[in-house]
């Protein structure tokens, strides 16, 4: 067996300069013709050991052994020429260009100074044939679903050589339709003695296709073992340090008055493209409303709108108490009673550079009690911080340390700390946990399961189907901007019909998809 | 799980000592720029200098050596002061408006004219005239904020245009309307008798509007860490999209923050007038809004530091003034310092892969304690 290892690292340490250890003493062999899954919780360092790999990063000490010589990689152009080819979670595609100009960028075939289109055709046309890819290969890829553009992202590494495959999370975008795809795909580059890394956190999926598996904890590595020696409560033991299969505790639905009702709503983007097309409906007390859908499918934007990041919109939002549209801006929404977790927690969640405590109050900085006429009540902010972050468990040794300190998940908890402890009507949490660890994710469900016990409306956007099917009372589907199927009941919903919905195969009636407005 | 366990504990146990890492290199750099800045002065001096060693003994020590040149360290301090922090305030919102040079001449300008024209007793015309110098300063201040939020435009190349605008206005009312046919120089007519600020330290030109400038030190230090509309503004600043997500009217905010600042500078320009000029005899700007951004700078835009920093520029100013009256030496061989020391400061990737180093040194070391 030791004859067919194409790669191994060893001892890799990884520190990065502000301190975080992303990865300790890891160790990875890979064999030719296998599919390796690399497998760990967020922030377990997958992504940093094989961005340590493909050259991204630089290690800070251990070795990589290339078909046993050891190799040295300071940049994404060397890993690619020792045959190495990754395909990141955020695809690096050009939009505007076709499929073709897209995987031949960068080693385009010339005629004189122009480009050889139909010689570069051939070259696409004769890999994407060899490993059975089916992409129409002229289509703009600002056209193709998130399905097609990651096969154009695997078809851009192989057809620079590319010998060992790195996929990052690569079924945490697609529907469950779509990877069943990708896996047939990956069955064939196997076959052809490609050696494919999958990194990933869903242990159906590696149990369903892989050969091995390394998992990695907090930045440790814990072992390496053959998957049909495991079982998936082992590695979910192994990757977590506990059990991690626990359903969402909650109390029987108790559903009272709308509190949100979204009408006809309609935003155009900047290219005056339809984005979201005549939305309705409506959240009400103690609800949990899930907004399901593959990303970019109008969510975000409905989002925007709802919580007055976006005012440029027609159709109706009313909040309990707040109709007129010109009213409609974020400290009005927030007067009127809706919090909100944020996508996109960096940019809209935090301010890296302030402490936690100023990251705290961010919401409530002008309330009485925390001003002492025109000075702040250091007093009071401070015994209010430190009750969040004890009462939210977010690790920290004090609450002046600065925000960019922080681990993402306990980012997270900041960011869930301040928008979950003020009263309120309703929260919008958009992609509540996304790239959290398990530990940290189950508490933000039971703190959402919380807050709908008590009454509050919850509207819950998430691309992983797992979280909206776990924790909302209800559903809607998002596609091409229009919801596409409602779901009064979350237990009437199976995932694979889900994935329909989500594909825009299936499409309710308007009659069917009423319910959620009335 | 002892692994998870220890990790867990000593993480958090580093942040603190990281933070160190980082501010222990921020000293190193500023010290750093400084000394070479410093050996770089010596260099020229030594090249063009008979007598180099006590050349930068008189540059080094030269402010020192009696009562009037420490004097005049203070009194240059005073309006670097008070134009560093004005661009502090404006720098704080992550807007570059430059209007605080043009707002020092011209709020200098309006004092003078609100003084030779004022009805009233000496003291409510200096009040009067600061109160001028304020909102002169703040209108020009406005003019950039506002025309960016209208129309988009950048508020630095506005700004900058600006100043062209206000030099040569004011040059104009110098020349047509306040100067004083009398004198052959060119100087306005002399500030009535009493409209001064009173010099409390003999031998010096320190006058009350030090007193002034240490009440606005204060209050803006208070204002920006202490109140609400402080954390707003510095939220504002560090990061804008999240500061209007929580709820904050960004742009009120920002406008306000320019309009302020600017102001400051305005105050400045007045009490420079009262304190130090029987009349106004600026033919040309005295370009403190400009020293402003550097004193700015090189206190990282915390009013605390602000005075520190106009102190520190105004001592190797008046050192190389010294310098000049005894060689040939001209005295803008300090814009080799300051340029130096702003081009350190600002150069980020400066020591830093050296620091980094260090907090990686450091990570592992606890790293590895945690894990015996």
């Amino acid at each position: 067996m030791p004859n067919n290892i194409v790669l191994e690292m060893n001892n890799i340490t990884k520190i990065y300069s502000n301190g975080v250890i992303a990865n300790k003493d890891a160790h990875l062999s890979i064999e030719a013709s296998e599919i390796h899954a690399l497998l760990g919780e967020n922030g377990a360092g997958k992504t940093t050991l094989m961005k340590v790999l493909f050259g991204i990063e630089q290690l800070t000490s251990g070795e990589i052994l290339l078909n046993g010589k050891n190799v040295k990689i300071s940049n994404p152009l060397e890993a690619i020429a020792l045959g190495i080819g990754m395909v990141h979670q955020h695809f690096m595609l050009d939009e505007r260009l076709t499929v073709t100009e897209n995987i031949i960028l960068g080693m385009e075939p010339t005629k004189g100074l122009s480009l050889d289109y139909k010689k570069a055709a051939q070259m696409v046309k004769e890999v994407s044939e060899k490993y059975n890819f089916k992409v129409d290969l002229n289509k703009l890829v600002m056209d193709l679903s998130v399905g097609k553009k990651q096969k154009v992202e695997i078809l851009k590494a192989l057809i620079r050589g590319a010998k060992i495959l790195i996929l990052d999370e690569p079924t945490a975008v697609l529907t469950p339709q779509e990877t069943t795809e990708l896996f047939e795909q990956l069955l064939i580059l196997k076959n052809q003695g490609h050696s494919i890394v999958f990194i990933t956190h869903k242990l159906k999926e590696v149990k369903e296709i892989c050969d091995r598996a390394t998992v990695m904890r907090l930045g440790v590595y814990q072992g390496t073992y053959a998957i049909k020696d495991v079982t998936v409560r082992d590695l979910s033991k192994l990757m977590v340090g506990r059990d991690v299969v626990r359903k969402v505790e909650k109390k029987p639905l108790n559903v009272g008055n709308p509190v949100l009702r979204v009408e006809h709503l309609k935003v155009l983007n900047d290219e005056s493209k339809v984005v979201v097309n005549d939305v309705s409906f409506a959240v009400r007390q103690g609800q949990i409303l899930g907004v399901a859908g593959v990303e970019g499918n109008g969510q975000r934007e409905l989002i925007d709108c709802i919580t007055g990041l976006e005012t440029t919109f027609s159709g109706k939002i009313k909040l309990d108490g707040l109709t007129d549209k010109d009213t409609f801006n974020v400290k009005n929404l927030r007067k009127h009673g809706m919090n909100h977790i944020p996508e996109d927690r960096m940019v809209y969640g935090v301010a890296m550079e302030e402490s936690i405590q100023e990251n705290l109050i961010s919401n409530r900085y002008d309330e009485k009690e925390l001003n002492n006429g025109i000075f702040q009540n250091r007093k009071v902010i401070g015994t209010l911080t430190n009750d969040l972050i004890k009462q939210y468990q977010i690790k920290t040794n004090s609450r002046d340390t600065l925000v960019r300190m922080l681990s993402g998940g306990n980012m997270q908890k900041v960011v869930a700390a301040r928008e979950m402890s003020t009263t309120m009507k309703i929260l919008v949490a958009d992609q509540p946990t996304r790239g959290i660890d398990v530990g940290t994710a189950t508490f933000v469900h039971d703190k959402i399961v919380e807050l709908r016990d008590q009454g509050v409306a919850i509207l819950l956007v998430s691309a992983d189907i797992n979280e909206v099917m776990e924790v909302s009372d209800s559903l809607i589907v998002m596609y091409e901007g229009c919801i596409a199927a409602y779901f009064e009941n979350i237990k009437d919903v199976t995932e694979e019909n889900l994935g329909l919905y989500m594909l825009g195969i299936k499409k309710m009636s308007e009659d069917e998809i009423k319910g959620v407005y009335a | 799980m002892k692994w998870f366990k220890s990790k867990t504990e000593t993480k958090h146990d580093i942040t603190k000592e990281i933070s160190n890492i980082e501010k222990r290199f921020e000293f190193l750099r500023i010290g750093t720029a400084l000394f070479i800045s410093l050996l770089l002065i010596v260099l020229v001096i030594a090249l063009v200098s008979k007598d180099p060693l006590s050349a930068v003994r008189e540059l080094l020590t030269g402010p020192l050596q009696t009562i009037r040149r420490m004097g005049n360290v203070v009194e240059l301090a005073i309006p670097l002061t008070f134009t560093g922090l004005a661009i502090s305030m404006v720098f704080k919102t992550k807007r570059f408006n430059l209007a605080a040079e043009g707002a020092f001449y011209m709020a200098a300008m309006a004092s003078v004219m609100v003084a030779i024209y004022s009805p009233f007793p000496p003291l409510l015309t200096i009040i009067l005239g600061i109160l001028a110098g304020a909102v002169v300063g703040g209108f020009l201040g406005f003019i950039p904020a506002i025309i960016k939020h209208k129309f988009g435009a950048n508020e630095l190349i506005v700004s900058l245009m600006q100043n062209y605008i206000i030099a040569f206005f004011v040059q104009y009312l110098l020349n047509y309307v306040v100067r004083d046919p009398d004198s052959y120089s060119i100087k306005s007519y002399d500030l009535p008798e009493g409209v001064s600020l009173f010099r409390f330290i003999t031998g010096t030109r320190i006058h009350v509007g030090l007193i002034l400038l240490i009440l606005i030190v204060i209050a803006a230090y208070i204002i920006l860490y202490r109140t609400k509309w402080g954390y707003v503004l510095r939220l504002t600043g560090s990061n804008e999209k999240f500061a209007k997500f929580s709820g904050v009217n960004v742009t009120f905010v920002i406008i306000i923050a320019q309009v302020l600042g600017t102001a400051i500078a305005g105050i400045g320009g007045a009490v420079e007038m009262y304190g130090i000029y029987p009349a106004f005899i600026y033919t040309a700007s005295p370009g403190y809004g400009w020293d402003g951004i550097i004193v700015a700078t090189l206190a990282r835009l915390n009013p605390a530091f602000v005075p520190v920093a106009a102190l520190f520029i105004a001592y190797i100013r008046v050192g190389a003034d010294i310098l000049n009256r005894s060689t040939n030496i001209p005295p803008e061989i300090v814009t080799i310092v300051q340029a130096i020391i702003i081009l350190f400061i600002a150069a980020k990737a400066f020591l830093r892969h050296q620091k980094e180093k260090k907090i990686i040194e450091k990570s592992r070391e606890v790293a590895d304690e945690g894990a015996h």
